[in-house]
């Protein structure tokens, strides 16, 4: 570790967050906090600066407790509003995964399908406290003789209600476009064909493991906003990697990083957690997702002042290459380009768009800001961070 | 000047008389045809922009009606469900005229209907089902139109 001239602790900025004087800035604002200041001061000046994130974010779920019935019963299947739920946990626990769809759904037998219902919506229904269906179906056992229920609850009747999510919050992500000659209907969005169009979905600067490239700070147990509500960091995501390509200051330049996540759904928010239709791909949820992240010192702080500029994303053809395992990069794009709503690529301007929601990625870095500022949320040390990898430091602050 | 986009709606009693041509000769309107389709022996449907001073406009839409074309002002037909839209800008990219559009500083997506021709892009690509009623092209969609 070098020497920095900023040291400072969870500890301490736990304390000014209890005392109502720390500071907090949104990842928007560190930019020019840092521009103006730089690193040192910055790091001096800004306890936290928090994050946001408000996209598609399949590999989510919720772990639910539907309590006893009466006689018992031990469920194998389970089905809520005729999503199913994977019920070989154990007596009436089962995990209703955000992509899974509608028994009756006719997916894509006419393409492309709609999937206007799925495991996605049954949580945001559950979260807005709509009643939902439960159907159980049990084989029965001396201990369980009942073998079928069918009832009508809200999220209160549930014992327990954990939104538990393997992968949330990529890195980075690709920036998709379609080199074939029809149009496609992918999990990127609908991409006409001859690249007319081209997809992304990350906030960039806001992004939350974007403001902390190596994962110095966040890892089992960091508290987050999640869905409207209070979540927890719970270790890597699925398919996490620190290993990936990385520009001069540290920042991935595709996918890499990503979180698990947990928290309880009965604080959570429909605003947040909002059922997904992708026509000819499926069903998910978009989930609302926001870090604090600590300027510990004043590399932290040059992390956490990335801006649009500065992070590039991979353009990836999802028409030819993708979906043969391919994905090789055909080029690079900053976030700042895509936002303009155009990219130069191949010699031609292609229309861009993004798929998670900067607005509100915005408004969620700022209700985590304002959680902080005024001593209703404390930040949590990881007591362990994720895997990670060595960087050389920044030229400008040795 | 202004401008309004219309659905015509002929039905097969009315489908080959001629009258749009009277929009302009008759009224001095400008129209711009932005998509049509006709459905043999069923109906035909136009989406015509008409631009010309409001009461024009509408002394143009009236004698349209009186020679039995239902007419619809598409921004009665055509919206957004405020609620369910998150403002991702998934649309608009899509969008064929820029009636959805991405504005700064917090980046929230902009819909304005006088420049929506109803296509229904933004319908199929819109996963939170924002978008109301864009496909008035849908062959099917005639059962939804009250004449
Ligand atoms: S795709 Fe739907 S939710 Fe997203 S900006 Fe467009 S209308 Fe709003
Ligand atoms: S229907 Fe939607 S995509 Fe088509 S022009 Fe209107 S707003 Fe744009």
């Amino acid at each position: 570790m070098p020497d920095f001239k900023v040291n400072k602790t969870f500890e301490e900025i736990n304390e000014k967050i209890k005392k109502g004087t720390v500071v907090v800035v949104t990842a928007e604002q560190m930019i020019g906090v840092t521009r103006e200041h730089g690193p040192i001061e910055a790091a001096r000046k800004v306890d936290v600066v928090t994050t946001g994130t408000f996209g598609i974010m399949c590999s989510s779920g919720a772990l639910l407790n539907f309590g006893h019935t009466n006689p018992r019963m031990k469920a194998s299947k389970v089905y809520l509003n005729d999503v199913e739920a994977y019920a070989g946990i154990a007596a009436v626990d089962c995990y209703i995964g955000a992509t899974q769809t509608r028994e009756d759904d006719p997916q894509n037998k006419v393409f492309p399908g709609r999937f206007r219902y799925g495991g996605g919506h049954v949580i945001e229904d559950l979260v807005a406290g709509k009643p939902v269906t439960l159907k159980a179906y049990g084989y029965g056992t001396d201990c369980y003789p009942n073998r079928e229920v069918e009832k009508t609850m809200t999220i209160h009747d549930f014992r327990d209600t954990l939104l538990l999510n393997p992968r949330n919050a990529y890195q980075n992500y690709n920036c998709a476009i379609n080199n074939s000659k029809k149009t496609i209907y992918t999990y990127m969005g609908i991409l006409r064909p001859d690249c007319m169009n081209a997809n992304y979905s990350t906030s960039g600067q806001l992004s939350p493991l974007l403001n902390d490239p190596f994962y110095r700070t966040i890892g089992l147990g960091t508290r987050i906003f999640l869905g409207g509500g209070v979540g927890y960091v719970i270790g890597a995501g699925t398919q996490h990697t620190a290993h990936s390509k990385r520009s001069e200051n540290g920042v991935v330049m595709g996918g890499s990083g990503t979180i698990a996540v947990q928290g309880d759904m009965k604080q959570m928010s429909a605003r947040f957690l909002r059922g997904a239709s992708i026509t000819g791909y499926g069903c998910s949820l978009n989930v609302g997702l926001g870090i604090p992240v600590p300027v510990l010192n004043e590399e932290m702080a040059m992390f956490t002042a990335v801006s649009d500029e500065e992070i590039f994303a991979p353009i990836v053809d999802y028409g030819l290459e993708y979906p043969q395992d391919g994905g090789s990069v055909l080029g690079y794009v900053t976030y700042s380009q895509l936002r303009s709503g155009e990219i130069d690529f191949a010699g031609r301007k292609i229309a861009t768009a993004s798929l998670s929601s900067y607005s509100a990625a915005i408004e969620i870095a700022n209700t985590l800001k304002d959680w902080i500022s005024s001593g209703k949320f404390l930040l949590g040390k990881p007591v362990e961070t994720l895997p990670s990898m060595d960087f050389k430091g920044f030229p400008n602050l040795s | 000047m202004n401008s309004k986009n219309v659905l015509l709606i002929f039905k097969s009693n009315i489908m080959y008389k001629p009258v749009i041509y009277r929009l302009a000769k008759d009224f001095d309107l400008v129209f711009n045809i932005l998509e049509a389709k006709i459905l043999p022996r069923r109906e035909g449907r136009i989406l015509l922009e008409l631009r010309g001073p409001d009461e024009i406009i509408d002394q143009g839409i009236k004698f349209l009606q009186d020679h039995h074309v239902v007419v619809e002002l598409l921004s009665e037909k055509v919206w957004r469900e405020e609620d369910n839209c998150v403002h991702c800008g998934a649309c608009v990219g899509l969008c064929p005229t820029a009636a959805l559009s991405v504005h700064e500083p917090d980046r929230k997506v902009a819909f304005e209907v006088t420049k929506c021709v109803a296509c229904g892009m933004c319908g199929l690509v819109c996963p939170f089902g924002a978008m109301k009623d864009i496909t008035l092209f849908d062959p099917f969609a005639e059962g939804r139109v009250n004449s």
